[in-house]
């Protein structure tokens, strides 16, 4: 039945010069606003674990996770990150966060996020505000930038950043730094003003295929100032390296 | 009319060929005598449906015409009238686009463009008079159907006698297969734009390049490339890590085969049917004369390598001796090659050649301010820089300007456009002093030690059909942002887009386009041809598709004589698929004449918005300044 009532419009059209205006008009529209959508306008699921890793952590094994993802077309998405530590000798969480975020293009390598961040450890349940950046800086460092302001305003800041280097196609060493800034004392998080803790890393992997690759590596944390006061206060080292070994994956 | 019963008991008949064991096209298999089996006359039925092919040994889905792979051969006839029924058997929409053929807007098949698509278990009747003779081919436009077998070629025999002559032929479709779905291609893309590329420079390639150029030289230009967030290896999107390269449905390994009787002229008719794929053609040992560009005679020329850009056409005529011959169709990264073989017998094959080294992009394929312009100036550039001046900076989203028709006021309205330069997440560069590429090989081909062909070579055998000057010019940047897999014209992809290009139908005009990203993009215009600017004479090669190098700045003229709505697009199937596509709308002129060559276009239109008073002109010393002064 369609097929013949669809028929005779273009048989008409057929001898127009322009058949747009013949054809169902309604039909034509809704196909039209389809297709248009799928020439730049589809949106995405996307899901990247940056590290997923065993730290040795000099006898103290952890499991570190750094995950993200997102939803969205190329311009607003909603963006989660989870990052988190599990000791195992304690059989504890020593840090586990989520960030939930809007996430808006603002330029042709950056993404401007705000949103909220709550920690489940290592202290008491704490929810941030957040406002951040992340993206592609020049000679592609990858950037991922945000001021965190608590529920009791408080305000800290974190900077994370990486770097590719490739030694063949597949074997691919990335250094990586992360700096955690306070901007006053915290003392229920055993925090100093200042630069906090610092983070260097550097891993060693193997992209059996780009989403997927086990890695090696070696990482160095730091307190750093007050804070690692109140690290060696509590009886810990203020620093420690790591053998790391882990996969990163992408989907 | 198809009735519905009639319909059915067609897709059964079709159901049970899907059983057959052999899928290749009869024009494409080895034995074909004079000419390649083909489908002929002025009735077609046609249908679309589900299938499994076997690429190199491997089994996967694939969306075939008449259930063979790729689809049936169309042989028409100019000046005849030809109807095509077209079923579609599939669960979703298909679509039949006839590229490159002219033909009234409605009978385009662009879904949503031009009509609203074939519906599942629908036909579609396409009917139009052929006005045109030569090498065309069709595909789906229809999500990514193409990518998995949905196109076939067609030839067009002339009314008259041919100027070509040519004792046999064969068709020789290059195209692009992947074993996983177009959909999840698309999205991985997305994700990950580097995610096929495993031809990027190392640390290794580092210390190679700081032992010959010097440790200085070579961190200063990875440098360069680090300070625009770039990489030199960018040259295709997917590689070879994942395509398999065909020649008519075969891969290399399978080896399509050609026969010819020695002292034969044969004449190859090229088509790159390839979704993302430009390829370089050679066959070592054999000279091509290249007489036809997208289906258009042009005058012979001969040459040992032609970089043919995805949808586009070229015609060759060889004339092998007594030995056989491989069709080397590298891929422009380098990555992969589809092969074949004309050989006198069947059974025999030549030397398969090695890839050469992958190439990287040079400066100009940059076009920085600095440097760039040390490069030759050819002939072509020369002109077209001549002819700056009066460039329209405001073709986009403002479609209703002229709909009173072509006077002065709606020039005005137009003129009052400024323009702004692309920019926008979806844009990462500028070409900052873009040059006409005309003349240049492809990339990765400037150094190659045989001939190349290269687009000002091309000289259509027939004078243009309209030699007006232009009467307006409509500036187009191809845009783009290679990290987040966005591709657009002037920054803004389709699904942002509200409204056509708008041209004038009968309107003679200058369609500029400027590449400021470091890829290639095939540009394809539905409806109606380019006339290439490769000089200020009435024999520029028409083509309706045109690969445009990066940095490129070239021009295109057009006579907007086919009323309707028309796709615009680059023919990389997820550069469009991200949004790489718009309509050009030509407006109805009432009273128009619909040969459109006698507008009496007195008065020139110019929309350069700021002197207002800018000739169309010829002024040398202008087009000098403006090269230089370039982009800012």
């Amino acid at each position: 039945m369609r097929a013949a009532t669809f028929l005779l419009p273009v048989l008409v059209a057929a001898s127009q010069a322009n058949a747009q205006e013949v054809i169902n008009p309604e039909e034509t529209a809704m196909v039209r606003a389809h297709m248009i959508k799928h020439h730049g306008g589809a949106a995405l699921t996307y899901v990247e674990g940056e590290r997923f890793e065993y730290q040795s952590n000099e006898g103290d094994p952890v499991f570190l996770w750094d995950a993200q993802g997102f939803y969205g077309g190329d311009v607003n998405k909603f963006w989660v990150k989870t990052e988190g530590e599990y000791d195992f000798s304690a059989s504890e969480f020593e840090e586990a966060e989520v960030q939930a975020l809007y996430s808006r293009a603002v330029g042709s390598f950056w993404d401007l996020q705000a949103g909220v961040r709550h920690d489940f450890a290592p202290f008491e349940d704490r929810t941030y505000g957040v406002v951040g950046v992340q993206g592609l800086a020049p000679y592609l460092f990858e950037i991922d930038a945000a001021a965190f302001i608590s529920g009791h305003g408080d305000v800290t800041a974190r900077l994370e950043a990486e770097y590719e280097l490739l030694l063949t196609q597949r074997l691919i060493l990335q250094p990586r730094a992360e700096l955690n800034f306070a901007f006053q004392d915290i003392p229920e998080l055993e925090t100093g003003a200042g630069l906090s803790t610092a983070e260097a890393g550097l891993r060693l992997r193997y992209e059996i295929r780009r989403e997927f690759a086990p890695y090696v590596g070696v990482s160095w944390t730091r307190s750093l100032g007050d804070t690692a006061d109140y690290v060696r206060a509590a009886g810990d080292d203020a620093g420690s390296t790591s053998f790391v070994a882990g996969v990163r994956f992408w989907f | 009319m198809l009735t519905r019963r009639a319909f059915l008991n067609q897709s059964a008949a079709l159901g049970a060929g899907a059983l057959a064991p052999m899928l290749i096209a009869p024009w494409a298999r080895a034995a074909a005598g004079a000419g390649p089996a083909a489908l002929s006359g002025a009735h077609f039925d046609l249908s679309v449906s589900r299938a499994r092919v076997v690429v190199e040994g491997r089994e996967s889905g694939a969306v075939l015409v008449n259930q063979v792979f790729p689809g049936p051969l169309l042989r028409w006839r100019e000046g005849d009238d030809v109807m095509i029924n077209v079923a579609n058997l599939l669960d979703e929409d298909t679509s039949i686009h006839w590229h490159g053929v002219l033909l009234p807007a409605g009978m385009d098949g662009v879904p949503g463009v031009s009509f609203p698509g074939i519906r599942p278990h629908e036909t579609f009747r396409y009917r139009f008079p052929v006005k045109q003779a030569g090498t065309y081919w069709y595909h789906s436009h229809s999500g990514l159907q193409e990518q998995i077998g949905h196109y076939g070629p067609i030839i067009i025999d002339p009314r008259n006698a041919d100027p070509v002559a040519f004792d046999r032929e064969h068709v020789v479709m290059l195209g692009d297969w992947t074993y996983d779905s177009p959909e999840k291609l698309f999205r991985k893309l997305k994700k990950s734009s580097e995610a096929f590329n495993y031809q990027k420079r190392t640390l290794g390639d580092f210390f190679s390049d700081a032992g010959d150029a010097g440790l200085g030289a070579a961190f200063a230009e990875r440098a360069m490339w680090g300070d625009m967030r770039m990489a030199p290896t960018d040259i295709a999107d997917v590689t070879g890590a994942v395509y398999a390269y065909l020649i008519n449905g075969r891969g290399p390994g399978d080896n399509w085969t050609g026969l010819f009787a020695p002292g034969e002229r044969v004449r190859l008719r090229i088509i790159n049917a390839s979704a993302m794929t430009i390829f370089n053609l050679r066959i070592p040992g054999l000279a091509m004369r290249v007489v036809q560009a997208d289906g258009l005679n042009v005058e012979p020329v001969e040459t040992d390598e032609i970089q043919i850009g995805v949808a586009e056409t070229y015609d060759v005529i060889v004339e092998p001796a007594d030995r056989a011959y491989t069709v080397f169709a590298e891929t422009i990264d380098r990555s992969g090659f589809a092969r074949g073989t004309l050989s006198p017998r069947e059974g025999m094959t030549a030397d398969v050649p090695e890839l050469r080294e992958r190439p990287v992009l040079t400066m100009r394929d940059m076009a920085m301010r600095h440097g760039a312009h040390g490069a030759s100036m050819s002939a072509a550039s020369m002109n077209e820089e001549m002819n700056h001046g009066a460039m329209d900076h405001s073709a986009m989203g403002h479609g209703d300007n002229g709909h009173g028709g072509m006077d002065h006021g709606s020039m005005q309205i137009a003129a009052a456009q400024t323009h702004d330069h692309p920019s926008g997440v979806g844009v990462d560069m500028l070409a900052e002093a873009p040059t006409n590429r005309l003349a240049d090989r492809g990339v990765g081909l400037e150094n190659v030690s045989h001939r190349v062909l290269t687009y000002a070579q091309l000289i259509s055998l027939d004078e243009n059909p309209d030699q007006r000057p232009p009467g307006r010019k409509i500036e187009l940047h191809l845009t783009g942002n290679m990290a987040r897999y966005m591709w657009s014209f002037d920054g803004v992809k389709f699904s942002d887009v509200d409204a056509p290009i708008l041209f004038h139908e009968g309107e003679r005009l200058r369609l500029t386009l400027v590449n400021d990203t470091m890829m290639n993009h095939p540009i394809h215009l539905h409806g109606m041809f380019f006339d290439v600017v490769t000089g200020d004479h009435v024999k520029k090669p028409r083509k309706h598709t045109i690969t445009v190098k990066p940095g490129d700045r070239l021009s295109l003229d057009v006579t907007a004589d086919a009323p309707g709505e028309w796709a615009f697009h680059c023919h990389l199937l997820y550069h469009m698929a991200a949004g790489m596509m718009q309509t050009v709308k030509v407006h109805a002129m009432a009273g128009m004449d619909h040969g459109g060559h006698d507008m009496g276009h007195s008065h020139r239109i110019d929309e350069s918005g700021e002197t207002g008073a800018e000739e169309t002109g010829h002024d040398a010393h202008k087009a000098h300044d403006m090269s230089h002064e370039g982009r800012h």
